[in-house]
């Protein structure tokens, strides 16, 4: 078991928009979080990095709480993520902004910084290496020098996850990879969740696009006002009676 | 070889100890080495103070108070206790560092404006400190201070500290661009990018943040505590909120994240107001007219416009 939580809540006011979610992520498959706009899918994905505080409940990562810590611990604990809206590094180029995502696998002591000790230059050259490599994986590597502000879209999406990447999580939340993408671009992020699954990184999918999600999941989890409310393979979720009810109101 | 000429951090610092090593040629007497002193001394606040602002994305409006921590430090050790100078110096520059700790870990939880009131407080409280407490620091009238002496020699003329400082600031730049280009730079600039996607790579902002203001303070109080000692007099006026501003618009003049646009920005801004004597009450109007243009017509400042201008002809 990579991830576990249990009952896990967040409180806005009044509103319960995660509520009592059990969740249990083996590793090396993609899980995929599906439900209708404000089912709390995002929120979840939040709580799973420490951006937000639960109100209750526990999350575990390989037996490890991880309960109120801040988010850059949820990042050192092995949980990478991209966001919704690319939350890129607009004051560097695209090579630098995936040397940025090595952060906490490079020296980063004060005084081998301020006295260039010896070995950083190595470091740094192998740095610039793996984040050149990453850039080819997502198909991002005649963007390298480019200064991240230049580029499309479409390009940012890739080069965001070539950064999560970067910091080798053991676990990969994806939060709408595929959001405000052309059917063309969609594909090639299928096909890079594909090849992640196939690297045994563990992904974790919010999506919207239904022949995505049942596409590249081993297994669903459907949420609807917060609530769990169907967790299955593909197959099983999309016959699911609740399931439909949830994305297409109670029939008539 | 070429390449490790042609790299920012090689090439830049060549040209600049090359520029420094030529500039005497250019200086006809002491009034010019005393403002090249002065541009010196300023660039050095400046390269620090762009680690917070221009790299960081953090801002301050109140480091004249560390400049006059520096200055007010190392003078009242060196002239009421006897200390010698440089042990003065490293004292109060160290006693600026500890404020800055002290300081920052509250207030960089605040963001734009609010950081901005905070620091700005912060210098005010300082000015006000320094210019009540006249039995230690002379108050409005300021103190003499007693001429720097290394290792027993004692620096005087202006050829001498002219050496002095243009070494001390291609230090300063060295250190700067060092950081800057190695892991811990790439953690300033992420989360002046995007706090939380730095935060979700493992960058710990805040720790980060302190580190840039902390840094950025030690650069003040030494230029500071230099300045003083080079003068043999402080003011208040060196510790005002008016300082605190020259220091910025010479950042964002000379051009944010731009270590170089940095010393540039000193340089022009030290030397404007000297060429502009008969207008001497009009200063902070020059400045002020200069922060407007700057951000209007070149908003990334001096340096990164220029840069981008011969790029573009290429």
């Amino acid at each position: 078991m990579l991830l576990r939580t249990e009952k896990l809540s967040k409180r806005f006011g009044g509103v319960d928009a995660v509520k009592a979610v059990d969740l249990e992520i083996e590793s090396g498959a993609v899980f995929s979080i599906i439900g209708p706009n404000g089912a709390g899918k995002t929120t979840l994905l939040n709580l799973l990095t420490g951006i937000y505080r639960p109100s209750a409940g526990r999350i575990v990562l390989e037996g490890r709480e991880l309960n109120g810590a801040a988010p850059y611990h949820f990042a050192a604990a092995g949980i990478g993520r991209t966001f919704q809206t690319p939350q890129i590094f607009l004051n560097m180029s695209a090579l630098e902004n995936v040397m940025a995502g090595r952060y906490l696998h490079e020296p980063c002591g004060l005084w081998t910084a301020l006295l260039r000790l010896p070995g950083l230059a190595r470091a740094e050259r192998a740095c610039r290496d793996e984040a050149a490599r990453l850039l080819a994986f997502v198909g991002l590597e005649e963007w390298a020098g480019t200064p991240a502000e230049g580029m499309p879209y479409g390009a940012l999406k890739r080069l965001e996850l070539a950064r999560a990447l970067a910091s080798q999580p053991k676990l990969l939340l994806l939060d709408e990879p595929a959001a405000g993408l052309n059917p063309i671009e969609t594909l090639e992020i299928d096909r890079l969740i594909q090849r992640l699954s196939a690297r045994g990184v563990t992904v974790v999918l919010v999506e919207h696009n239904m022949k995505l999600v049942m596409g590249v999941s081993q297994r669903v989890l459907v949420l609807d006002y917060g609530r769990k409310i169907a967790v299955g393979d593909p197959e099983t979720i999309s016959r699911d009676a609740r399931v439909i009810e949830a994305y297409l109101g109670a029939a008539a | 070889m070429l390449t490790w000429l042609a790299s920012a951090r090689t090439g830049g610092l060549l040209a600049l100890a090359a520029a420094l090593a030529a500039l005497p040629l250019a200086l006809v007497n002491n009034y010019y080495y005393e403002v090249a002193i002065l541009v010196g001394l300023n660039a050095i606040v400046c390269v620090g103070l762009n680690l917070l602002i221009g790299y960081a994305g953090q801002i301050s409006l109140g480091h004249a108070g560390f400049f006059g921590i520096g200055a007010y430090g190392s003078a009242i050790l060196a002239a009421r206790y006897g200390w010698p100078p440089l042990a003065a110096l490293a004292a109060a520059a160290g006693a600026a560092a500890l404020l800055a700790f002290a300081v920052g870990r509250p207030i960089l939880r605040l963001k734009g404006h609010y950081l901005a009131m905070a620091t700005l407080g912060f210098g005010i409280i300082v000015s006000i400190v320094i210019a009540t407490e006249d039995r230690m620091t002379g108050g409005p009238d300021g103190m003499s201070v007693p001429p720097l002496a290394l290792f027993g020699y004692a620096v005087s003329g202006e050829r001498t500290w002219y050496w002095l400082v243009s070494a001390l600031l291609v230090a300063a730049v060295w250190l700067a661009l060092n950081l800057i280009e190695s892991p811990r730079g790439r953690a300033l600039r992420a989360l002046h990018g995007s706090e939380v996607a730095a935060e979700a790579i493992g960058i710990d902002s805040a720790r980060h943040k302190l580190g840039a203001f902390v840094m950025s303070a030690v650069y003040a109080a030494a230029a500071g505590a230099l300045t003083a000692h080079y003068a043999g007099f402080i003011t208040p006026s060196k510790v005002s909120f008016q300082h605190s501003i020259e220091l910025v618009t010479m950042v964002v003049f000379g051009g944010m994240a731009s270590t170089f646009g940095a010393v540039i920005g000193a340089a022009i801004l030290t030397t404007l107001p000297q060429l502009l004597t008969a207008f001497r009450e009009y200063e902070m109007l020059v400045f002020g007219a200069v922060m407007m243009l700057t951000m209007i017509f070149m908003p990334r400042g001096f340096v990164p416009t220029l840069r981008k201008a011969l790029a573009s002809k290429n």
